[in-house]
């Protein structure tokens, strides 16, 4: 058996290196969006200030998407590395789109990638937005990919399990393309990442704004930004919505849990939103309610009930007592019995498998296990409610205040006087960290919400681990630890040096540092 | 749809396929990055032997992350076993390939020699050390990796890195090394010019001396060497359920791996190529042709991957500890339905992405010279 720590340890391993990614692709997507449209804006327009506008942002660009390739790295190793039994048990499945990632998507981005930045003077002026088109088409079809496979995990469509593999197989590609759940998750998730990129050119040039700098650049980024916002912020939040309405109907345990819904409701559902939940004694102390929410929107009708977590923890342990006849069942087949009774009582009782496997942390045989750890692994089934409760509540903060700040934006646009509002562009300069928290604690809600599983009610996480030792991890935890904490150093040193120098990076001899005294820049440092 | 069993041929050619495509491209970004800083004397030089791959490098990079991919999902077992059995040879590739994307985009966004000295000697342990780690691996192929799986199909790994560091595997190594070495060399011939481009020359012609010789070392141990070679007891049954504990391994002794040339004698024709291809590489870059080396290094690419695959084939990672939980394209692949879509994106995008990677070099073709660096210092890496 794999000790508990190798467990918790090759989770935290990518909890850390999966937010870590997280920290630049989503500023990939956006900026790519941006970047596109700026230079979209170059190519009808002829103005050339639009085609700095794509530079200097493409800089920054360039300097976050290293980060993200390096980052991306680890995630495609780590599967395999440290997740070798879920490798095994669902790369039949989880393996697919991956590949077909590289193959659409990848090889696209990161092919024109290359002539976005080095083929400005190789290249006519629709052939280069044509390429820069490509790396946001690129980047965003890797997404769609990414999230497919994502999507699988919470809502596990279109497999089977195979008793003579050992392993999920796939019998149905259109389900896992269409899942649902992955629909849902890819709007919302790049939408997300669109806003990313706004509130980064919104917030950079309001700085400039701020420093009156380099006008009429700034005010032209600010528009672009804060247009491209507005109309993101609107789509990622009636996305998430949307998830919402699908998580009511495919995983009833993560929403209860968001919501603290404890127990059952007489619909429709009162929405609680403030309050302290208390796992141990399952009830929420200080609850702030607005009646009939929670009904309306997870379920949309005044009728149905969304099941609380009471109840749903009595549904699983029906499941994982049913979970242990399949487990038995599947001894017998392993071993060769292919008797017919068997093979239609297997397949009547193989959708609890995953549930009877649940019961391998406490009984490794699952079929000898205890009153006792059948209760131990009914408590599982519940992830962790005050975590996901307080998480899911920083999220939707941060994209209503983001909301609020593209409505302020976009109006100071429409009446051109966003330099004389000194406090809306600190409002814009302050709320640069809002996209990263939001998309941080929104992925918290999606991966922590899906525990004990790491394969929606087929494969429990403990079970998923390589067979490593503690050392091994620990091991790669601290050098991982160490080597991104460098780059992260370098990262922001740089990415923060080019956003103070602004446009004069790009050594046109238009902008601000190049007038006054050419050949220094901020810090005194010679520039490059 | 396809016959399950040609399914299962096409897909070891296929994965095949995808890691010539990333040792004949970003082979080169790799041994043109591990020779940098010995062949480029000034920061010019090293930035126009960067530059020459600066806009495709990271296309490059995608055949490697596809191959990766494509090992996820034709053959889940062997990418579960081999990353998490080479757990730390993996996470040194990983830890050197961190120092490229960083590498080619920070360098020479700062001008100051210590940070330009230190990212360059950054990009040479990212294409020197995968280079050298992946020929480590395929070594030890040969040699079987100590695994077993229970009857769950759940690996145990009992091997350590330094027991991968054998003599045998570390030859391995250097035969990758200088493989990639002598292509990276070869590439700078074609894209540069002046001092930079006769010292590539120079170390495109040591590079691919050392294959040959190690090349050769590597022909003669495994058929005078005692390896043992690995083969099914009985005739397989390509349609049998997949279960890899359900087949019957031998060892057969020397000639252990020999077997498969002496069946299909055509397969002769790799190690042929492997050879045949350094000889040009070293004549071709003594009199600096170029093009005549590249095409030699390329040869010699194809011909070294091919010599290793045919040897093994059908075994995909042979298990020294317990022979029969070897894993082989015929019972480690996905099922019928994943293979056939896979197959039909492979179709689709393999020849597109080949069209439109061939019109980003014709685009970005030419000598970079060190003038060119110079009057482009802003916008180049």
């Amino acid at each position: 058996m794999i000790s508990e720590s190798v467990v918790d340890l090759s989770r935290f391993q990518f909890a850390m290196t999966a937010m870590y990614h997280f920290l630049f692709v989503p500023l990939t997507l956006g900026l790519a969006f941006i970047l596109a449209i700026m230079e979209t804006t170059y190519v009808i327009s002829g103005k050339e200030i639009y085609k700095d506008m794509t530079k200097f942002w493409g800089k920054l660009f360039g300097i976050n998407f290293a980060l993200g390739v390096t980052t991306g790295l680890t995630m495609e190793f780590q599967f395999g590395t440290n997740w070798a039994y879920y490798s095994h048990y669902v790369g039949d499945i989880f393996g697919a789109p991956l590949a077909i990632e590289g193959l659409m998507a990848f090889f696209l981005e990161s092919t024109f990638i290359g002539l976005f930045f080095f083929g400005w003077d190789r290249l006519t002026k629709v052939q280069h937005l044509g390429v820069t088109w490509l790396v946001a088409l690129g980047s965003n079809m890797s997404a769609l990919w990414i999230l497919v496979a994502n999507g699988w995990m919470q809502n596990p469509v279109g497999a089977a399990f195979n008793f003579e593999t050992m392993r999920m197989e796939l019998v149905d590609f259109g389900a896992l393309i269409f899942n649902p759940v992955a629909q849902v998750k890819f709007v919302h998730t790049v939408s997300a990442g669109y806003v990313t990129g706004a509130i980064f050119v919104l917030a950079i040039s309001s700085y400039y704004l701020l420093k009156k700098r380099d006008l009429p650049f700034a005010r032209r980024s600010f528009a672009i930004a804060a247009i491209f916002g507005l109309a993101s912020t609107l789509s990622v939040i009636l996305l998430g919505d949307e998830s919402g309405y699908e998580l009511g109907d495919v995983q009833k345990t993560k929403l209860a849990a968001i919501e603290a819904e404890w127990d059952t409701h007489p619909a429709p559902a009162p929405f609680t939103l403030f309050g302290v939940p208390n796992h141990e004694e399952m009830r929420t102390d200080y609850a702030v309610k607005i009646p009939y929410a929670l009904g309306l929107i997870a379920t949309r009708s005044t009728t149905k009930e969304v099941t609380g977590l009471k109840d749903l923890m009595q549904q699983h342990e029906v499941r994982i007592r049913n979970g242990m006849l399949a487990y038995a069942e599947l001894e017998k087949l392993r071993a060769g019995d292919r008797s017919p009774e068997l093979l239609a009582s297997f397949e009547k009782n193989q959708k609890d498998l995953g549930y009877g496997l649940l019961l391998k942390k406490y009984a490794p045989n699952v079929v000898d296990a205890s009153e006792q750890n059948i209760k131990a692994a009914v408590k599982d089934t519940v992830p962790n409610v005050t975590a996901l409760f307080f998480s899911f509540r920083a999220m939707v903060a941060s994209g209503f205040l983001m909301l609020l700040l593209f409505i302020l934006a976009t109006w100071a646009v429409a009446k051109r006087n966003a330099e004389n509002k000194p406090w809306l562009l600190k409002y814009a300069l302050l709320a640069l960290p809002l996209p990263w928290i939001a998309a941080q604690t929104g992925w918290y809600v999606a991966e922590g919400g899906r525990q004990p599983w790491s394969i929606g009610e087929i494969l429990p996480t403990h079970l998923s681990t390589s067979s490593l030792s503690t050392g091994d991890v620990w091991g790669s935890i601290l050098a991982l630890a160490a080597f991104y904490t460098a780059l992260l150093i370098i990262e922001m040193y740089l990415m923060i040096k080019f956003a103070r120098l602004g446009p004069s990076s790009l050594h046109t001899g238009k902008y601000h540092f190049e007038k006054q005294e050419p050949k220094t820049a901020v810090n005194g440092e010679a520039l490059s | 749809m396809i016959e399950y069993e040609l399914l299962k041929i096409i897909w070891w050619v296929l994965v095949g396929v995808l890691l010539i495509g990333f040792a004949l491209t970003d082979g080169f970004d790799m041994g043109s990055m591990a020779l940098m800083p010995f062949v480029g004397k000034t920061d010019s030089e090293r930035r126009a032997a960067i530059n020459t791959i600066a806009p495709h490098w990271d296309g490059n990079q995608v055949w490697f992350i596809t191959a990766g991919g494509a090992l996820f999902a034709a053959w889940p077992m062997v990418y579960s076993v081999a990353f998490s059995g080479m757990y730390w040879a993996l996470l040194l590739v990983l830890f050197a390939l961190f120092l490229r994307p960083v590498g080619f985009d920070y360098r020479s966004k700062l001008d100051n020699t210590k940070w330009r000295n230190s990212w360059d000697w950054g990009l040479c342990i990212g294409g020197a050390v995968p280079a050298l780690v992946f020929g480590v691996a395929f070594g030890n192929l040969f040699l079987g990796l100590p695994f077993g799986l229970d009857d769950t199909l759940r690996s145990e790994y009992t091997g350590s890195f330094f027991a991968l560091l054998n003599p045998f595997a570390v030859v391995c190594g250097v035969v990758s090394l200088s493989m990639l070495c002598a292509h990276g060399g070869a590439w700078l011939m074609l894209r540069t010019d002046e001092a930079l481009k006769q010292r590539s020359a120079k170390a495109t012609q040591i590079m691919a001396i050392i294959f040959l010789i190690c090349f050769l070392v590597i022909g003669a141990w495994l058929y005078f060497g005692q390896v043992p070679g690995y083969s099914y007891a009985v005739a397989i049954d390509p349609n049998a359920a997949l279960n890899p504990l359900a087949k019957e391994v031998v060892t057969n002794s020397n000639p252990g791996w020999m077997n498969n040339y002496s069946t299909y004698p055509v397969t002769k024709v790799a190690p042929v190529l492997a050879i045949l291809g350094a000889i040009i590489a070293i004549f071709a870059s003594s009199k600096a042709k170029a093009g005549l080396s590249f095409t030699g290094t390329s040869l010699m690419i194809v011909g070294a991957i091919l010599t290793a695959g045919f040897a093994l084939f059908p075994f995909l990672l042979p298990s020294s500890i317990n022979p029969n939980s070897s894993l082989t394209m015929w019972d480690a692949v996905s099922s019928h339905l994943t293979l056939g879509v896979m197959t039909v994106a492979a179709c689709i995008f393999v020849p597109l992405i080949l069209i439109y990677t061939s019109w980003s070099y014709y685009k970005m073709w030419g000598v970079i010279t060190n003038k060119h660096i110079e009057s482009n210092s802003h916008s180049l890496y």
